[in-house]
């Protein structure tokens, strides 16, 4: 008992007070793209991506491919690319992803879908499925729930069955030997349901998208309602994500 | 031919690859028993497409590296037709089960008499290899089967688990793995050898830095000639206390799953919040909480300023590890004498020395068993510098494995601690991955860098013309899952989510 309290003494409080406004201090999240110009043909960035995320001319970044690797920022003779430490990634269509040269190229924010807000904004049931992740992703959700981050507080939740479940988050390329899995959970979970696809792997095949080993039919078949981009994505980037989706927290500004 | 690496951090080996003459196929498998025999222990054995003597027929460069007790790797290779192959070796050192496997599954490969040729990943064959392949099963009216996965209960990855129970008592445990198979393996020949790096950080993901280490060292051998350059002190200091962080970290995430599975639900978010700590702090180092992005082939990602600003300062990162041993300390002292916890690991999945040696366990799975192998102890560089305890435990159960991780978490903490001693400043430092590489033609690299689950062993060969003809990964998983299969025989299924977590092995780096 007296060792209980000694531990409870030195954790003290841990949960982030708000979580909308957290930013994590290092993290390499949002890119930026500035204005200035490209030199003539230069195609340093396209060169230097590892999973095809950038075009140019004009210069744009897809979130769902990013894997944050910087290498862009160290290629780009005009320094055109910038990590910036803001872990919100998120979108409700795959469009929405693309980060735009300019202070304002920003993914789209996340609109309240009524509908969702109504039929879980007070309750929400996930069930996590792995198909390909590296653990990072992993991890990382389930840091989600941690004493850090507390989803909980807002009635929102891992499961163990997919019958209980009201979301499917995806995480991982979506290998083929996963395929048939991931469609008897998908199939196992109860109406009114929906996806959100989580990490670069799972919105476009990431690192992965040339590989053969994947069947990404799954994710054709049912579009994701949400996309939560990084590599993995930050538990500040699935939290806000949802929070924004569900309309528990008011938006920012 | 002797080796041609110089001083390095990691265990390497670099070689003329054509002065590696393969043995006749019945002389290389003689050769390798031998070798085994007299105390070497198998680091890898794995197979490539060679040019064949015989128009349609297949032929497969195998190769093996073992690692004398001094450190030191061998590496001895045959030439076979995949079709003939050659007489498992299996029967007689169990511990090569999974290379002959694997060499049958990827490359065709007959391997006679094995006794146990289940598919690793169900990579060519695909689904209908794994239905086909007759898994292991035990008759009687009594025993009952349960079936587990792939999905499983919680947020992790996918694996499938069939139990042969009588009563409560598992029997045997038939674990079938492959779901998480991505064909890393391909992927890694179809892409710019030096641009490998953000693909090479997933292989698998908690284990970003050790297998990027590996990488890395691999490609600076086979960029530098015959003299070895190594990056720098300032470089794989940096890098050593990445992987001891990384280390940390999931050492960390592990008791903290430990915990929850035996309802000790104080040390499960306790050390789930000092994880947040340890991977906050090599964010704050390289930008990723796993590490992303800090490790390249000749450069570093990797910032540490001496006073406090922009960046992430000396004082603040010896502040984060004093938070570390502080807390650590009480929250150990509460684990460690939580009746609940003694009662329920203390037993529980068993494995002997002598089992452990027999399966070749690697990593603190092995350690935990009374074997003494860490590729840290061999090092030169900052682990000659800055050297590390070998720790081991004689129990082997769970215990053993939750305590082993205490007891390295605290020594990884004291080691980082010993090179900020040195007051060190760190500045990230790139090579431009935009200049053609040349990489020395003719060599055959093997690197090992000892993660926190054990050895991770990358292994690259270059072709006469410097190309990359083969890239083979091996994640220290490959080798410890059947060890988890024979530590929950004669243990209660109820016991097996501790067992399971205790060994904590990786799918994705066992599938690839």
């Amino acid at each position: 008992m007296f060792k209980s309290l000694r531990v409870r003494a030195s954790q003290g409080s841990q949960f982030i007070v708000d979580l909308r406004k957290a930013v994590p201090n290092g993290h390499r999240g949002l890119p930026t793209i500035s204005t200035a110009p490209c030199p003539e043909g230069c195609h340093a960035c396209v060169d230097a991506c590892p999973t095809e995320a950038i075009a140019i001319e004009p210069v744009r970044l897809d979130l769902g491919k990013c894997v944050f690797c910087s290498e862009c920022v160290h290629e780009c003779p005009e320094g055109k690319f910038a990590f910036t430490s803001n872990p919100h990634l998120s979108a409700r269509t795959r469009e929405g992803l693309i980060v735009t040269e300019g202070p304002e190229g920003g993914p789209d924010p996340i609109a309240t879908d009524a509908a969702l807000k109504k039929l879980y904004g007070r309750s929400l049931r996930m069930r996590q499925v792995s198909a390909g992740g590296c653990n990072g992703c992993e991890l990382e959700l389930n840091a989600a729930l941690n004493v850090n981050f507390d989803l909980a507080r807002y009635g929102i939740e891992w499961v163990a069955s997919p019958r209980h479940a009201d979301a499917l988050v995806l995480s991982g390329p979506l290998t083929r030997n996963m395929a048939e899995a991931v469609r008897l959970a998908w199939d196992a979970m109860p109406d009114p349901r929906f996806v959100i696809a989580a990490g670069a792997c799972a919105i476009s095949g990431g690192l992965y998208a040339q590989a053969e080993a994947l069947d990404r039919g799954f994710l054709r078949d049912v579009g994701p309602v949400v996309y939560v981009a990084g590599c993995p994505p930050h538990p500040l980037g699935f939290v806000n994500a949802i929070l924004q989706l569900l309309g528990i927290a008011p938006s920012a500004g | 031919m002797s080796a041609l690496a110089g001083a390095c951090s990691v265990t390497l080996d670099a070689r003329v690859a054509s002065a590696i003459v393969p043995l006749d196929v019945r002389a290389w498998r003689a050769d390798l028993l031998a070798r085994l025999a007299s105390g070497a222990r198998i680091v890898t054995l794995y197979g490539r497409p060679a040019p064949s003597a015989h128009a349609g027929a297949a032929a497969v460069m195998v190769t093996a590296v073992v690692q004398l007790t001094d450190g030191r790797l061998e590496v001895t290779r045959a030439v076979m037709d995949a079709a003939r192959g050659y007489h498992a070796m299996t029967a007689d050192v169990t511990a090569l089960h999974c290379f002959e496997r694997e060499l049958h599954e990827q490359h065709g490969v007959r391997v006679a008499g094995h006794p146990w040729l289940k598919p690793i990943r169900f990579e060519a064959g695909g689904r209908a290899a794994r239905d086909a392949y007759p898994f292991y099963a035990i008759e009687g009216k009594e025993v009952h089967e349960v079936a587990v996965g792939p999905i499983h209960a919680g947020v992790i990855e996918p694996g499938a688990f069939r139990f042969m129970c009588l009563g409560e008592i598992v029997h045997h445990l038939e674990i079938h793995l492959g779901y998480q198979h991505r064909g890393v393996e391909p992927l890694l020949l179809r892409r710019d050898a030096r641009k490998l790096a953000p693909l090479v950080e997933t292989i698998a993901g908690d284990s970003s830095i050790a297998h990027t280490w590996a990488y890395c060292a691999a490609i600076e051998a086979l960029t530098a000639g015959d003299e070895r350059a190594p990056v720098g002190p300032e470089i794989e200091a940096a890098r050593g206390v990445m992987l001891e962080l990384e280390r940390i970290a999931m050492h960390l995430a592990g008791l903290s799953g430990l915990a929850a599975d035996v309802g000790f639900l104080q040390g499960a978010s306790s050390y789930g919040r000092l994880r947040t700590t340890a991977i906050n702090t090599s964010m704050r180092l390289c930008g990723s909480r796993f590490g992303r992005g800090a490790l390249r082939p000749g450069g570093s990602g990797v910032r540490l300023d001496a006073e406090a600003g922009a960046g992430f300062s000396r004082a603040e990162l010896r502040q984060n590890l004093a938070l570390l041993v502080n807390d650590l300390a009480i929250i150990d002292d509460c684990f460690l004498s939580a009746r609940t916890v003694q009662h329920r690991l203390k037993g529980a999945g068993r494995l002997t020395t002598a089992q452990a040696t027999e399966l070749g366990l690697v990593g603190p799975a092995a350690r935990a068993s009374g074997l003494t192998h860490d590729q840290r102890a061999f090092g030169a560089g900052v682990y000659a510098e800055h050297p590390v305890t070998v720790v081991s435990e004689p129990s082997g159960d769970c215990w053993a494995r939750a305590r082993m991780r205490i007891v390295e978490i605290g020594r990884s903490l004291a080691w980082i601690a010993g090179v900020l001693d040195g007051d060190p400043v760190w500045t990230p430092r790139r090579a431009s991955t935009a200049a053609p590489l040349e990489l020395v033609a003719d060599r055959l690299v093997v690197s090992v860098v000892e993660g926190w689950r054990g050895e991770a062993v990358h292994c690259l060969e270059t072709d006469a013309a410097g190309a990359l003809l083969h890239y083979k990964v091996q994640d220290p998983s490959l080798r410890n899952w059947l060890g988890l299969a024979i530590a929950v025989r004669e243990n209660e299924i109820s016991d097996f989510p501790i067992c399971n977590k205790s060994f904590d092995l990786s799918y994705c780096g066992n599938d690839l």
